[in-house]
């Protein structure tokens, strides 16, 4: 069978399975569909806790990152992982609590105001839609390689099946759905990478085949990709490039920022009881780690695996895969020394970043580019990050069913994040700016209405971002974990914290923080993106980093203002002392 | 056991264990980590293996933990309330 059928049949399947899971897990009352009843078992909300958060970026791109950053890569796997310790003893269980339905619910309710409820909203919308925007386009890479159909088909037929889910089921559909998400997701990375473990160390478990000496040989797998970087120009392998001060705050800033996230926050409020916030919390990390100890494995067999497969080989007998990603623009190749031999090493191979394609061909039968190739070194090859996972079944010849399999795992990694974004960006439109705000009549039908309907505009405006995907999606990933660790999160925690902060202190907390770290990522990512380097950069921080730097001027500043103001009603230390006790 | 008591054994137990996440992860995985990297793990330098391995499982034990002591605690000021 041919691996393009076999794909079909897979994706249908899984498909399938999403719809009928939506249609047997209908919601019928605004409580199910904000927050599933509170009736999910904690197991069960552990593993769509870690659908929900693993997005495309953590599925596809992330590995594919760290074969080409090495040490540094560890900022994504510490940076997204730490962060559910402070949910765990930080957030989850007091918000669980306090029992409402969204996250701007407690910072309106706690800060009895209708502008931090609002300063908060917007926030939320604005990190849930810059994330949507990312899901889409991991669907349309998956379709356009795998499948061979249009991204544009790609993206409405994922529309679709969200669309079931999300809108008829809302978050008692969505819960359900990644669970099976979950197991194809985590089922589609580990069977490759198990593989690949085995033909590499001879070592089933990746984690330890990571460590492990290389098939036959004494020399340890990270020894030998240490001496192969070095050969290529790169820095040592398991050497950091950055400085630390940028890795510790780039970790920071993504560990708050994910303790920060809406999307992610309200997950804990399905469960029963405030002690299955708790252990729900540790179940979703456990599923999780089991995804983030495995991804630099791949990394590093995928660098491995990678640089010897082309390193001078010639074009013309380069492996399949090389030419299959060329078509489709994310490797090219250009024949500087013209020996007809595949070059790779450090440096860019060419003007640009990425290649523009003047449709003819090259002397080899390569793809010829228009790009002017730079000269002082001799790197040959354009490849984008994002197509390691991908791409490496096909680089370690695995079967065709593992293929298959790899893509029907990124589309389940894509669509469950993807239907978590909209869930909130919908409940935070129907509940806090409708209900709670503007439209304060309105019966718990009509709320689920709207509820319904601003699930489904949702979806057509992150179609959208999938059929016209902005050009500063990439730029825009720090924007989101920043807002959240300098905004969302500093609020939440001292709501809880401390009983003595004011409306007025979290506001003008919310305020510095939202307006530092937007101001500092605008000024590198958008306005003189030329001057992004860390000569430049504050303390040798990047604009990835920023975050941390806002949430402390968050904290400081709220505290200050809070202390010059007058103290807050009484009825907030009560509901504050009451979120306290189990 | 009190309300404020159970507060105070509460944050005591945070303090305790936010310090190990920062040791783990910040400190041996980032500040210390060229430091441990003289060491090694099979065949992993040490600090290498915090930085991609040993963080992330550090931070499930401590959520595992974290919810074996808050169990224990809950229990205590549950007995409390039903002695009244």
């Amino acid at each position: 069978m041919s691996s393009q059928l076999l794909t079909y049949i897979f994706v249908s399947l899984s498909f399938v399975l999403y719809i009928g899971i939506a249609i047997w897990s209908r919601a019928n009352s605004t409580n199910e569909f904000y927050v599933a009843g509170k009736g999910v078992n904690p197991l069960a909300n552990g593993m769509a806790t870690a659908a929900d958060w693993m997005s495309a970026a953590s599925f596809i791109s992330m590995a594919g990152l760290i074969s080409f950053l090495g040490k540094d890569g560890a900022v994504y796997l510490m940076g997204w992982t730490g962060g559910y310790v402070l949910l765990a003893l930080l957030l989850a269980p007091y918000l669980r609590k306090f029992g409402q339905y969204t996250v701007p619910d407690f910072i309106g309710t706690r800060y009895y105001s209708k502008t931090a409820r609002l300063v908060a909203v917007l926030c939320l919308i604005f990190i849930s839609f810059t994330y949507v925007a990312g899901q889409m386009r991991g669907v349309g890479i998956v379709f356009s390689r795998f499948l061979e159909v249009e991204i544009n088909i790609g993206v409405i037929i994922g529309m679709i099946v969200v669309f079931f889910y999300a809108v008829l089921g809302g978050m008692k559909g969505i819960t359900y759905t990644q669970v099976a998400q979950y197991c194809v997701m985590i089922f589609a990375y580990l069977v490759p990478a198990i593989f690949i473990s085995i033909l590499i160390t001879g070592n089933p478990i990746p984690q330890l085949g990571f460590g492990d000496t290389l098939l036959n040989s004494s020399t340890y797998l990270l020894e030998k990709l240490d001496q192969l970087s070095v050969d290529l120009g790169f820095n040592a392998y398991t050497k950091n490039t950055k400085s630390n001060i940028d890795i510790f705050c780039i970790t920071a800033a993504l560990m708050f920022g994910t303790a920060g996230l809406p999307h992610v926050i309200v997950r804990f409020f399905t469960v029963p009881k405030v002690s299955d916030a708790r252990k729900s919390a540790g179940y979703a990390l456990v599923f999780i780690a089991l995804l983030y100890t495995t991804a630099p494995a791949v990394a590093a067999f995928s660098r491995v695996n990678f640089i010897e497969s082309i390193q001078e080989k010639s074009y013309v007998d380069s492996p399949n895969w090389f030419k299959n990603w060329e078509n489709i623009g994310l490797i090219a190749w250009q024949d500087k020394n013209k020996d007809g031999l595949i070059n790779y090493s450090a440096g860019k191979p060419f003007d640009g970043s990425r290649p523009i394609f003047s449709g003819g061909v090259g002397s080899q039968g390569e793809r010829e580019i228009k790009n002017t190739p730079i000269s002082d070194n001799s790197n040959e090859v354009y490849i984008d990050r994002d197509i390691m996972v991908l791409a490496n079944p096909e680089i370690a010849k695995l079967p065709a069913w593992v293929m298959a399999l790899v893509a029907a795992g990124g589309l389940a990694a894509a669509l469950s994040t993807a239907a978590g974004l909209l869930l909130v960006i919908s409940s935070s439109i129907s509940h806090d700016l409708l209900k709670k705000t503007f439209m304060p009549k309105i019966n718990e039908r009509q709320e689920l209405f709207y509820a319904r309907c601003s699930a489904a505009v949702a979806i057509l405006i992150a179609g959208l971002f999938g059929i016209y995907p902005p050009a500063f999606v990439a730029q825009v990933v720090a924007f989101a974990f920043g807002l959240a660790a300098s905004t969302i999160f500093p609020a939440l925690l001292l709501g809880i914290f401390s009983k003595r902060l004011n409306k007025e202190g979290a506001i003008a907390g919310m305020m510095a923080g939202l307006i530092f770290t937007a101001g500092y990522i605008i000024y590198f990512k958008f306005l003189f993106s030329d001057l992004d380097s860390s000569l430049n950069w504050l303390w040798g921080i990047s604009p990835e980093g920023v975050g941390f730097l806002g949430m402390i001027i968050n904290f400081v500043v709220a505290i200050l203002v809070s202390s010059f103001s007058t103290k807050p009603p009484i009825e907030v230390g009560q509901m504050v002392d009451k979120i306290r006790l189990p | 056991m009190s309300p404020q008591d159970y507060w105070k054994a509460n944050l005591k137990l945070l303090s305790i264990l936010l310090f190990i996440w920062f040791v783990i992860s910040f400190g041996f995985g980032i500040l210390l980590s060229d430091f441990l990297d003289q060491f090694s793990l099979g065949g992993f330098k040490l600090g290498f293996w915090f930085a991609q391995q040993g963080s992330i499982y550090g931070f499930v034990i401590l959520i595992f933990v974290y919810v074996f002591a808050m169990h224990r605690l809950e229990k205590k000021i549950q007995n409390k309330k039903e002695e009244k």
